[in-house]
């Protein structure tokens, strides 16, 4: 009895983790890779390709570089602090790990919790601590600065993220974040009713990781390179550990609340969970690729921006968060609020499928020409 | 067919230069009269005028350098383009020379000051009249000695806080050594700017270093600001990092062999400081480059301007966050770079252009190569433009960010995109045509504003215009002849003739062992650099050494007005206003 226990209260949950920290750091090792090839497609370059078969051996050689390489601490610095710096934002993200479903349950999952949201927000929303004590025990002003920058954005920035949710959490009814993947394969995915809160949640979880444009904790032309100006070696690696593995758990989280998780269904016909789960190792299988495919989408988009935008300037991006996203995502709330108590929560589907038509249309319409520095010529002949 | 140039068979007949024959420029009767008119216009007893020069020249009493300089700032001189020092250690009456420059738009004409002081003797600043002086003022103090009275702030600039004596005077032994060490490195704490002094002083004040080795300052800089917040309430620059005695080499190098010297100033647009130095020497000797020199010495400039403008506007964008745009228009650079390297071998330091010519004719595909380059071009142009100018989050960045008004921009001396960012149609190829500009059909692009949009706009346009002179000038199809002037006091006879004749071997060694001597006197000669004006002031005894090069660099001003531009603006805005003045520290430190 107690050993049926442990096993299915201690072991297999254990296995599982490992398991999905295992897959997971794989993605992170060669999300590096992938992250330097398809910047060098996207700037007509080539990017890493010596090592190995198209570069791939990268994978291997930049943990092996950064595990070989002096571990230099600056003498003026809090050694303590320094040292927990980079460590602190790597337990909340590998823990976040037990609570992500990444595929059908009960299989993919370490730790069904029907709070699992709501935990999963105040794992990751811990990791600024890491960031702030690393830049500040640095006793460097670039580092200071990169933390200070930090701390404030992601606190800004954590509240659309969390408000973000909760018109997701009104229309699903839970917080267990398997039940909010089934209420999508039964009705659709929450990107329709909820598009505005999906921008929102988007936009914020850039913000949350400091990717661009939001990287300005690490600013490299302003601040050199921010709040881990003064790490090398194996610490640096672990800031850049910490920052891909919250950049997938927030992939794994849009994932799961807005685009269905790993289910291929409307309203309750086509990959449902039930679907896969009766289809046995195969349907496991099937409910991973579909969740991991999703899943590197918005990893694809994280690079993809990275690609394209400049970096905010740090009044803008407060600006941008307190002024627009917050009462955004309030306005979100009223609404969904008031569909949900008068029932016509499918009515939000079909606003939802509207506005994104209207983007797309915006999108593609004749572009308007840029403005264009006048000649002395033109200018002469106008006067 | 060996690429070096066929000489004609006839021998050469013209007049061999007798040495320490004195400088006559084209049009002296017509300068005389201009200056006599401008000396009529100023009415000041302590205006002398000096005739027989390139441009109307006056030397002026040292006591009446500041009422000269007003008033003839108000007369429509107002840029003033430079300041420095000659010495001639050997005169009675005042050792030095202090020459200065001034330019005036509206009516498109040049005048130049001396002013003669004695080594005990000191002259009243002019930083008053002319913001711009403040550096120059500075350099001609750290190069000469000269003490310039009532000067806010009169000390080393180039030069570090521990280096002895003055490096451009004569009796200066250039092989001393001179360590710094850090007791002597200045401690630069910048003024707070009177706007800011009232602000709330509760929080604590961050003196920030910027460089000299930051990833954003492009080349060793360095910047010190005080921050409120993120917002900078002083700054202060420190330059000379990158210095290498440009000036004082040239001065113990025979002419040609400057040539290499001038690449490392603007190293991103090498072959325009080939061609302004070269053309000087050529406006010496009073010779002019053969049409075929002068067609490729235009097309590679207007291409090295392209790849000038695409470093700026790629690096700024890096230093702003958007990668993409700086691996990308590295592209056309590399292909720029490989059509420079076809002509003559080198990429970066080319080294093409001789007194009087080029060193070896351009291949026969420079036409073929150069159309493809500029079909190509455009998109590159477009892509970039399409990727930013419509994008907000550039727009939000660079929109009123680190703005000059016309005024300053004036006072402080800029030219080049940076001054016509502020709405003056500047521009030396229009103003001065050399190369035959004149005769291409472009415009100067202008802009509104001085912010940092503005100077990207006036560089996008730039890049357009340029490629229209491209083509205009591959349609015109390279002249046939020589690419180099046939004159054996001044272009090497090629080596099957030296290998095969008595004269010719002659003419090699005379040439290579007493080099070009042009006529005693001096000189200014001025083209459009990537940046603004690249002026070169040559002053030449007749002996094969320059007298005294002065290279006038386009980033000299333009960096002084830096911490002026980014006073009550943000760190972030600093690092995009820095990367849209395209400082270049090889250029910025001679």
């Amino acid at each position: 009895m107690t050993q049926a226990l442990l096993m299915r209260y201690l072991l297999w949950p254990l296995v599982k983790f490992l398991g999905a920290f295992i897959v997971v750091q794989a993605i992170v090792a060669a999300m590096n890779w992938v992250e330097r090839r398809l910047l060098g497609l996207i700037q007509a370059r080539l990017g890493p390709n010596r090592v190995g078969w198209h570069g791939l051996l990268q994978i291997v050689a930049d943990p092996i570089k950064f595990l070989l390489k002096e571990d230099i601490v600056p003498s003026s610095s809090e050694k303590v602090a320094y040292f927990l710096g980079p460590m602190l934002p790597l337990i909340p993200t590998f823990m976040v790990y037990c609570l992500i479903p990444f595929g059908p349950p009960p299989m993919f999952i370490a730790a069904r919790v029907n709070v699992a949201l709501l935990l999963v927000l105040a794992l990751t929303s811990t990791g600024v601590y890491g960031i702030i004590l690393g830049g500040w025990a640095s006793n460097n002003k670039y580092s200071l600065m990169g933390g200070l920058r930090s701390a404030a954005q992601m606190v800004s920035y954590e509240v659309p993220f969390g408000l973000s949710i909760v018109g997701v959490l009104m229309i699903c009814g839970s917080l267990d974040l398997v039940r909010i993947v089934d209420y999508q394969a039964n009705n659709a995915w929450n990107l329709f009713p909820q598009i505005v809160a999906f921008f929102i949640f988007f936009v914020s979880m850039n913000a949350e990781n400091n990717r661009t444009p939001f990287d300005l904790p690490e600013a490299e032309s302003e601040l050199v390179a921010g709040y881990h100006t003064e790490y090398s070696a194996m610490k640096f690696a672990f800031f850049m550990l910490a920052e891909y593995s919250a950049m997938i758990v927030n992939s794994c989280l849009v994932t799961l609340l807005f685009l269905g998780g790993w289910t291929m269904a409307i309203d309750g016909k086509g990959l449902t969970t039930q679907q896969l789960v009766s289809m046995g190792v195969l349907g496991g299988i099937i409910g991973l690729a579909i969740f991991l495919t999703k899943m590197m989408f918005f990893m694809f988009v994280y690079i993809w921006f990275r690609a394209t935008f400049p970096r905010f300037r740090f009044d803008q991006l407060m600006d941008l968060g307190w002024k627009w996203m917050i009462p955004l995502a309030l306005g979100n709330i009223v609404v969904t609020g008031v569909f949900v108590l008068i029932g016509q929560e499918r009515l939000m589907y079909w606003i939802g499928l509207a506005t994104l038509g209207a983007i797309g249309f915006h999108i593609f319409r004749k572009p308007v020409p840029a403005v264009k520095a006048k000649t002395a010529h033109e200018v002469a002949h106008a006067s | 067919m060996s690429t070096l140039t066929k000489f004609s068979a006839i021998p050469y007949t013209g007049p061999a230069p007798t040495n320490r024959e004195p400088y006559v420029p084209a049009n002296v009767a017509q300068t005389d009269a201009r200056g006599e008119e401008i000396a009529a216009k100023i009415s000041n007893n302590a205006l002398q005028q000096e005739r027989g020069q390139d441009m109307p020249s006056f030397s002026v009493d040292r006591n009446a350098i500041v009422d000269v300089l007003t008033s003839l700032r108000n007369s429509g001189f107002t840029i003033p383009l430079d300041l420095f020092g000659v010495d001639y250690p050997r005169r009675s009456g005042g050792r030095f020379d202090v020459v200065y420059q001034l330019y005036s738009p509206q009516a498109n004409e040049r005048v130049r000051l001396k002013v003669r002081v004695a080594e005990d003797e000191s002259i009243p600043s002019s930083v008053g009249v002319f913001k711009g002086y403040d550096w120059y003022e500075r350099e001609t103090f750290d190069m000469f000695g000269v003490k310039f009275e009532g000067h806010p702030n009169l000390r080393r600039i180039l030069c570090h806080e521990m280096f002895q004596g003055h490096a451009l005077r004569k009796d200066y032994d250039p092989a001393q050594r001179w360590l710094l060490t850090e007791q002597g490195v200045a401690k630069l704490l910048p003024k707070i700017d009177p706007k800011f002094e009232n602000v709330d002083t509760d929080f604590e004040r961050v003196t920030l270093n910027l460089g000299p080795s930051h990833p954003a300052t492009h080349g060793t800089l360095r910047i010190v600001v005080t921050l409120d917040g993120e917002t900078i309430i002083g700054a202060d620059t420190e330059i000379g990092y990158l210095h290498r005695c440009f000036e004082k080499m040239a001065e113990t190098h025979t002419y040609q062999q400057v040539i290499p010297f001038t690449d490392r100033l603007n190293y991103c647009s090498a072959i325009i400081n080939n061609v302004g130095y070269c053309m000087t020497i050529e406006k010496m000797l009073g010779i002019e480059a053969p049409a075929r020199a002068q067609h490729i010495r235009l097309m590679l400039s207007e291409f090295m301007r392209i790849s000038d403008h695409i470093i700026c506007i790629g690096t700024n964008l890096v230093d702003m966050g958007a990668l993409t745009n700086f691996w990308y228009l590295f592209q056309p650079r590399e292909e720029i770079l490989g059509l420079v390297e076809s002509c003559c071998g080198a990429r970066l330091l080319p080294t093409y252009t001789r007194v009087g010519g080029m060193a070896v004719d351009a291949p026969a595909d420079f036409l073929a190569n150069s159309q493809r380059l500029v079909n190509m071009l455009p998109k590159f142009i477009d892509d970039v433009e399409k990727l930013i100018m419509k994008n907000r989050i550039f727009l939000d960045r660079v929109i009123g960010v680190c703005p000059i008004s016309q005024e300053d921009a004036l006072s402080y001396g800029f030219t080049g995109p940076c001054l016509r960012a502020t709405g003056v149609p500047y521009d030396v190829r229009k103003a001065s045509p050399y190369l035959g500009y004149e005769t291409y059909d472009w415009d100067v692009p202008i802009a509104d504003g001085g912010d940092t949009y503005a100077r990207f706009l006036v560089r996008l346009e730039e890049m357009r215009q340029s490629l229209r002179i491209l083509q205009q000038a591959i349609d015109r199809g390279l002249p046939p002849g020589p690419v180099i002037v046939d004159n054996p006091y001044v272009a090497l006879p090629p080596k099957e003739r030296v290998y095969n004749e008595m004269e010719s071997l002659i003419y090699h060694f005379k040439l290579i062992m007493h080099g070009i001597q042009p006529p005693v006197g001096e000189a200014y000669f001025q083209v459009e650099g990537g940046n603004g004006e690249l002026g070169f002031y040559v002053v030449s005894d007749g002996t094969k050494n320059p007298y005294r090069v002065r290279v006038r660099p386009p980033c000299f001003p333009i960096f002084e007005a830096y911490p002026q531009m980014i006073t009550g603006q943000t760190i972030p805005d600093a690092i995009a206003g820095l990367g849209s003045l395209n400082i270049i520290a090889g250029e910025l430190d001679h």
